[in-house]
């Protein structure tokens, strides 16, 4: 029997923001451990959540991004269950009224594009972190975590394959760093996700019994998981045996996974609307201000640099992948004029030397409208592709204006007919042996005089026209002949 | 008429038994005894017996009131305002290795 | 020489000020008087070398001609509330070793109108009890007959202020929890309006019934302390952002029209006789006073109390999830097991009230339940506040009715059965359902001698209007003056 793959994806999606949800601790990485603590995040008695409006405003903009519904009438509910990392014995979360629903996402696999059911995105708190150790059979509890925004994205179960699932994991990790809601970073946690994962015979409706692989926290990690027990499901229902439904956990080092020890009333979270945190209205006038800050999305992006700008799809996936490089383009665009010559520029000169520094497009030293420039006198021939190189070096290595290095090391091309036949007759003259050979019919010398001409210039005559006038001459020394 | 001093007798539509009151104890963390869940059960049951008065109340169409006033949108900014001494915090752990709280070991 | 520890709060005031009385004078008074009282099991933590040293500031000040409105005045502080420094334990062992690191909202307001908190005073664990039999640290006794309760679960606050051991205190009130023991006890008692006082540093039991309450032992006084605790905390998101009026400005105005109605619902079996009589008595020398009374009904009434015992354990089966041993707290000794340190902890930790009430939350939040009790519970509660909201919109200015069905009655009497101490608080239950205002004054004595309380209850953030009428029955009559036994 044949079968099909049915995967849904729940993705952490850790907030940006520069304090906590509900209190005013750092939300930052990598503090002292328990040292973005205060009385909330420490659960202390007595204390009490005050809502961040930055983590609703990042909440609304990635449901427009996955073109769900906004929830009008919000409020944040209790999930309670006992764990260390968890201070107040409950986690604040949105139960049945998640602010985003019904939306979707469109996730380029290969040469086509799979929409992908959005089922809710909702807000909630993150939890702190247990660190074991088994040496003194302790765990060590840090809570700098506890409290940072996140927001939970649960997809509906269209996705189809483990392929399907890590182009899905990259589409919203593209889509939350262009938005600027989220650094996507999966080394710090930034993006973990949860799957689940069943199968059922081809062309049936029902779905099989699903397995749930929780905290996957690379793009790897989830195919490969997903490989795993997509193989694991098989055999045991191609040998006639059931699948049991339970929570599994990936083991990266073995490429396996295993069962989580279940809790047996771990599933009653008993959930009742936070008393202490009054009701959220969003309103139209909300929406709106949000959307008017939003940033033009990359499929739309990804378009325009296709239809309007002429480039590949190539190319235009490449500009995409983040805001930066878009942006970065579309400045350099603006100088030039010339979308694939920019287009080569940014993506491939500039993003060359960027990775060898190791430095991300930001805190690139060349500045986008330099590098506008450049590629403006190089489209327009005032310098040499080759010099343009040169230059282009230079500017990296000094953060110098374009002009400024040619100014300085007299770099600009000679293009005037005049200037090159001088430089031309230069050269016969050097060489009367070679030219007498090649007036005479052999033509296999003229790239020796092509290069002779470079030499004398430095370089700096335009090659293009040292090779029309050169055949040029020799014509015309052929014709007097 | 109607005395408020005297318990409800309930129809025992909800009432638990003492394995339903292990189960409910464990829900919560509380540690109880085969002995003792009998007497809670029977206290519990009393309570739940006379809460069963609502049953019969009319509530259709009638919203809940999870909070009062109905105020919403209470908000604050996105600004860092670290505790004074986050260092407070730690002075009443009971078990802690360095700046870290410390439990038994978590077996997952 | 006149006691200087019978004197009110506002006589104090002016003493102070006019040099004729120190602080720290008034303070070293308190401390012995305590001293003496310990009986009562009032208090569970005095720090005097602060409460000294906070007095020599204040009378520093008052030197200086500062003019706070509380400068150089002893609060007691139900030990509910949290104190930077001082220790603060909800009468629960789970708490018992407790040093806050921050101090409550509502404390700090007290401080920076100048008063110097004397001490914590004994409750029913976690607020947990209408008889303050439920502290881990022994029952608190009534100064009216020791062998009765003081009422609670503020107990040790209005023990307190009856036995004269401070002149005001702060207490929580959830179900009646300050208006009950104030009128046990013989002395005035508010809680205000949900919102009026911030929660932030109040331990919370349940987090939509909660509010800080104060206790004084007349209207002006009380009215100084709630303007001095009240107004907006933008640390606490359900504390509303309404002007404070100063409470004690209508005092002194006359109450000629002003409507009050009588609950029908409120005056019925059940209610003690002697009880009944003095509520009478109390109305016809308000009507006296020019007020007019009206029946008016709140037909949900009887609803109140299930509707209660349904959402005030399931929001405290919640908030004290997080006395686990882990952070803070009573952490069991001798546990190698995670599951094991949780339960040990919290079982050893909490007292049977309280641990009944966490497994009726849990059971009335967990699932398939959910819908039945609390959903339904959170339903009529809704039309419990609507019964109030009708009557104020078409009848009435204030409604009027006894705070609770008896007197106080005796230590033993009902702490085998739950429910029956439940019912005690029929009267004051639907005020916090309603999240309205409500206050408790003395009303007359029984034949044992015990005081009797006369509730009023307002419209929201209409406290100065129950003050101002309170006020006007107490400048009547002189229940107020009255001293327990042990002066």
């Amino acid at each position: 029997m044949e079968y099909e793959t049915v995967i849904g994806l729940e993705v952490h999606v850790q907030l940006a923001t520069h304090s906590k949800i509900f209190c005013g601790s750092s939300a930052a990485f990598g503090a002292e451990p328990n040292e973005n603590v205060d009385p909330l995040t420490f659960g202390l008695p007595g204390s009490l959540p005050v809502l961040n409006w930055s983590v609703v405003e990042f909440a609304i903009m990635l449901g427009l991004a996955m073109n769900c519904e906004i929830r009008k009438f919000n409020r944040f509910a209790r999930k309670h269950y006992f764990y260390p990392d968890l201070p107040k014995g409950y986690q604040i979360s949105q139960f049945e009224e998640p602010i985003c629903e019904r939306g979707s996402l469109r996730v380029p696999i290969e040469d086509a594009v799979r929409t992908i059911g959005i089922k809710r995105i909702h807000m909630e708190e993150d939890a702190g972190k247990n660190i074991h150790d088994s040496r003194t059979q302790s765990s060590l509890v840090d809570l700098n975590r506890a409290g940072v925004p996140l927001l939970e994205v649960v997809s509906e179960p269209d996705i189809r394959s483990p392929a399907e699932a890590g182009a899905y994991m990259r589409t919203v990790r593209q889509l939350v760093r262009w938005l600027g809601i989220s650094d996507g970073n999966m080394e710090e946690g930034s993006l973990r996700c949860d799957a689940n994962i069943s199968l059922r015979p081809s062309g049936s409706l029902k779905f099989g019994t699903r397995t749930e692989i929780k905290n996957l926290n690379s793009f790897k990690f989830v195919e490969q998981a997903l490989e795993y027990e997509i193989a694991r499901q098989m055999s045991l229902l191609k040998s006639g045996k059931e699948v049991i439904q339970q929570t599994l956990t990936f083991d990266s080092a073995t490429g396996a996974t295993s069962p989580l020890r279940s809790k047996e009333e771990s599933s009653d979270y008993r959930y009742f609307p936070d008393p202490d945190l009054p009701p959220l209205v969003i309103e139209e006038r909300s929406i709106h201000e949000i959307q008017e800050k939003m940033p033009k999305l990359p499929e739309a992006w990804y378009k325009e640099l296709v239809e309007v700008y002429g480039l590949s799809a190539y190319d235009a996936a490449v500009l995409t992948a983040e805001r930066s490089f878009v942006e970065y383009f579309r400045e350099v665009f603006e100088i030039s004029s010339n979308a694939k010559l920019a287009c080569n520029w940014v993506t491939s000169e500039l993003f060359g030397l960027l990775k060898k520094a190791g430095l991300e497009i930001h805190k690139s030293p060349i500045k986008p409208r330099d590098l506008g420039t450049l590629v403006k006198l190089i489209d327009s021939e005032a310098i040499s592709g080759k010099m343009g190189k040169l230059v282009f070096e230079e500017m990296f290595a000094s953060g110098e204006a374009p002009q400024t290095i040619i100014d300085r090391k007299g770099l600009k091309q000679i293009t005037g007919e005049d200037q090159i036949v001088a430089i031309i007759k230069q050269a016969f003259e050097k060489n009367p042996g070679q030219l007498a050979e090649y007036v005479g019919g052999n033509d296999r010398l003229h790239p020796f005089f092509v290069g002779q001409v470079m030499k004398l210039s430095s370089g700096t005559a335009n090659p293009k026209r040292v090779n029309d006038l050169i055949t040029r001459e020799i014509n015309k020394l052929r014709g007097a002949a | 008429m109607f005395n408020y001093l005297t318990t409800f007798p309930g129809n025992g539509q909800h009432m638990i038994n003492e394995d339903g009151v292990l189960k409910l104890a464990r829900l919560a963390r509380l540690k109880i005894d085969k002995a003792a869940s009998i007497a809670a059960a029977a206290k519990l049951n009393s309570i739940l017996g006379y809460v069963e008065q609502l049953m019969k109340v009319n509530v259709e169409g009638v919203e809940p009131m999870s909070h009062v006033h109905g105020s919403t949108n209470v908000y604050r900014a996105d600004e860092v305002r670290p505790s004074p001494n986050p260092d407070a915090m730690l002075q009443n752990v009971p078990d802690s290795s360095g700046r870290f709280v410390r439990v038994p070991i978590i077996v997952e | 020489m006149s006691d200087i520890t019978l004197l009110t709060a506002s006589e104090m005031v002016s003493q102070m000020r006019a040099g004729q009385l120190s602080c720290k004078e008034l303070c070293q008074a308190f401390l012995n008087k305590l001293e003496k009282q310990k009986g009562l099991n009032s208090f569970l933590t005095i720090a005097p070398e602060k409460v000294l040293a906070r007095a020599e500031e204040a009378q520093a000040k008052i030197k200086a001609g500062s003019k706070e409105a509380l400068l150089g005045i002893p609060v007691a502080v139900k030990d509910m509330i949290l104190t930077k420094d001082l220790k603060t334990t909800c009468a629960s062992k789970i708490l018992e070793n407790f040093i806050p690191p921050y101090t409550a909202t509502c404390v700090n307001n007290l401080e920076s109108r100048g008063a110097v908190v004397l001490g914590k005073t004994n409750m029913d664990e976690f607020a947990m009890g209408s008889s303050n039999e439920n502290s881990a640290f022994g029952s608190v006794k009534n100064p009216w007959n020791p062998e009765c309760v003081p009422g609670g679960s503020s107990g040790g606050s209005a023990v307190a202020v009856a036995a004269r051991l401070a002149p005001l205190a702060l207490g929580t009130d959830t179900g009646g929890s300050v208006r009950q023991p104030a009128s046990f006890c013989g002395i005035a008692g508010m809680k205000p309006t949900y919102g009026r006082v911030s929660r932030y540093g109040v331990v919370a039991f349940a987090s939509s019934l909660d509010q800080v309450g104060g206790f004084a032992t007349n209207v002006r006084d009380l009215a100084l302390l709630m303007s001095a605790v009240s107004g907006h905390d933008p640390m606490d998101s359900t504390s509303v952002k309404v002007d404070v009026p100063d409470f004690s400005a209508l005092l002194g105005q006359d109450i000629k029209g002003l409507r009050l109605g009588m609950p029908k619902e409120y005056f019925i079996e059940g209610l003690s006789s002697e009880v009944k009589a003095c509520i009478e008595a109390a109305l016809k020398q308000l009507e006296k006073l020019g007020a007019k009374l009206v029946e008016v009904s709140l037909p949900n009434t009887e609803l109140a109390v299930a509707t209660y015992y349904i959402l005030a354990p399931a929001e405290a089966s919640s908030n004290l999830a997080r006395y686990d041993g882990i952070r803070y707290g009573h952490r069991a000794k001798g546990t190698h097991e995670l599951e094991e340190l949780y339960e040990v902890s919290r079982s050893e930790g909490f007292g049977e009230e309280v641990k009944r009430r966490i497994m009726i939350g849990t059971y009335v939040l967990s699932s398939g339940y959910f819908d039945a009790y609390y959903l339904r519970a959170q339903k009529v509660r809704t039309l419990i506040a609507n019964d109030f909201r009708t009557a104020f919109a078409k009848h009435c200015d204030l409604i009027v009715c006894p705070t609770a069905p008896t007197t106080a009655f005796k230590i033993g009497e009902k702490s085998s059965d739950p429910l029956a101490m439940y019912l005690n608080d029929i009267f004051t239950i639907p005020v916090n359902l309603a999240g309205l205002p409500g206050m408790s004054i003395p009303c007359g004595f029984d034949q044992k001698g015990l005081p009797v309380g006369l509730q009023l209850i307002g419209k929201p953030w209409d406290e100065a209007g129950l003050l101002k009428t309170a006020y006007a029955y107490e400048s009547e009559t002189d229940w107020h003056k009255r001293l327990p036994k042990i002066h």
